[in-house]
């Protein structure tokens, strides 16, 4: 793990990235690299999240300037402008269900092609893939998810890199972790090691490779 | 008793399936409305997906915290005995079977109990977020909602807008009647304060099977 300044973690994002970002309607995302991309302008960007918020708050500022090229979300019926780019053609988006995109990315953190779930099946979602009998039961097979960045929220990281999350804050944070060649971190406070319990630690240090320093 | 609105009829009526110790899921609208109308013996615990079992009320002005959110990003308080996960393990407890009642919306209702609840093509495509995961996975489907939208049945014979799961809804509840699917067929099972079954049946596009007692709701 090493510690960074917010203006460094983004330099290391190249445009046309992908990137998964923690956050549910904007809490428990990382409001600090958000600005620092909009600010350094990182463009044709791929965003993997469960919404995009809305307009002027976490992800729908990425929106707002127009850096995002395609989104892969479950939700962005709170946010018009990511809808009128949509309509305009100036941002793909494909909408997963939510527990399909949390499992693929999960499959894709865990050493797993993909997952069989019967969330989808006999309705639009299932067009164009794989359909599965285990059991006597039919199953989409929906594949794995992964990114070359995942820009995480904790409420704690230790020295050594140990996150833990607060209230529901943390929601995709802890498995967008585990899906990512390159993981990133804000927290809001950062402690020293011990003062987050072995117990209580969510997402290990070795999964962190930078974590932004605290201004 | 006094005149209620359409929307508390619904709510109301809803909270009477709800037992001590269920954990249900109630969404966005209506829905959220059902809470309000629990007798306080009765101890629920409320899902919210984005990542809480044990979600309370609205706090009071100034008592909110920013990372204590229900699944519209409003801020929420969280009741003793309260619990936070993540993501996968919120939609492993819907997809899982571990919710024992969810609470929706609905565009349509067809004959057979399908729903479609998640988009209007060309019109409105906000995403199905977690609707498709809860209507597949709950123990209980009840779907809360106005009996017609400007005039136009919502329970139609075949569902014209995209479904939202193969799995059908469990009951309907409007503030006209209950309607339930015994073997796969709409049941009129109970008619809203004051109705008369024609009403019900007028306001409704689908066949309406007719049992020989119909109760109005005990409200």
């Amino acid at each position: 793990m090493k510690s960074v300044s917010v203006e460094e973690a983004v330099e290391i994002i190249p445009d046309g990235a992908t990137l998964m970002i923690g956050g549910f309607m904007g809490v428990g995302t990382p409001e600090r690299l958000i600005d620092e991309l909009v600010h350094q302008g990182k463009r044709n960007l791929t965003v993997i999240a469960n919404d995009t918020a809305v307009p002027r708050q976490g992800i729908g500022k990425l929106v707002d300037a127009g850096l995002v090229s395609r989104t892969i979300a479950s939700h962005i019926g709170l946010n018009p402008e990511t809808q009128r780019q949509m309509i305009a053609g100036k941002m793909a988006v494909d909408l997963v269900p939510q527990g399909t995109l949390i499992e693929r990315i999960r499959a894709g953190g865990f050493g797993l092609g993909g997952v069989l779930t019967p969330t989808g099946v006999g309705t639009v979602v299932e067009e164009g893939k794989q359909k599965i009998d285990v059991n006597g039961k039919t199953y989409l097979l929906e594949t794995a998810l992964r990114a070359e960045f995942a820009l995480i929220a904790a409420f704690l990281a230790d020295y050594s890199g140990n996150l833990s999350y607060a209230l529901t804050a943390r929601n995709f944070n802890p498995v967008i972790a585990m899906a990512a060649d390159t993981t990133i971190v804000t927290a809001e406070h950062i402690v020293p090691v011990g003062l987050i319990a072995p117990d209580h630690v969510v997402t290990p240090a070795p999964l962190v490779h930078y974590l932004v320093t605290n201004g | 008793m006094k005149a209620m609105d359409a929307q508390s009829i619904i709510a109301k009526r809803i909270a009477q399936e709800l037992r001590s110790g269920m954990l249900v899921n109630l969404g966005i609208g209506i829905p959220t409305m059902v809470a309000n109308y629990v007798p306080s013996e009765i101890k629920i615990f409320f899902q919210s997906e984005n990542g809480l079992i044990g979600t309370g009320p609205i706090p009071e002005e100034g008592m909110g915290h920013r990372l204590l959110t229900d699944a519209g990003g409003r801020p929420v308080t969280a009741l003793p005995g309260a619990c936070t996960f993540d993501s996968a393990m919120s939609f492993g407890l819907i997809r899982g079977g571990h919710v024992d009642i969810t609470v929706l919306g609905a565009l349509q209702v067809d004959a057979h109990g399908l729903l479609a609840n998640w988009m209007i093509p060309g019109k409105m495509v906000p995403g199905m977020g977690g609707a498709m995961d809860l209507v597949t996975g709950a123990k209980r489907v009840i779907v809360a909602m106005q009996h017609t939208a400007k005039g136009k049945p919502k329970i139609v014979n075949k569902c014209t807008l995209p479904l939202t799961s193969v799995r059908p809804v469990d009951l309907v509840v409007s503030e006209l009647a209950v309607i339930g699917f015994p073997e796969g067929r709409a049941t009129l099972l109970e008619r809203g304060p004051g109705v008369p079954v024609e009403q019900v049946i007028a306001g409704t596009e689908a066949k309406l099977a007719l049992p020989d007692q119909i109760p109005e709701m005990q409200l």
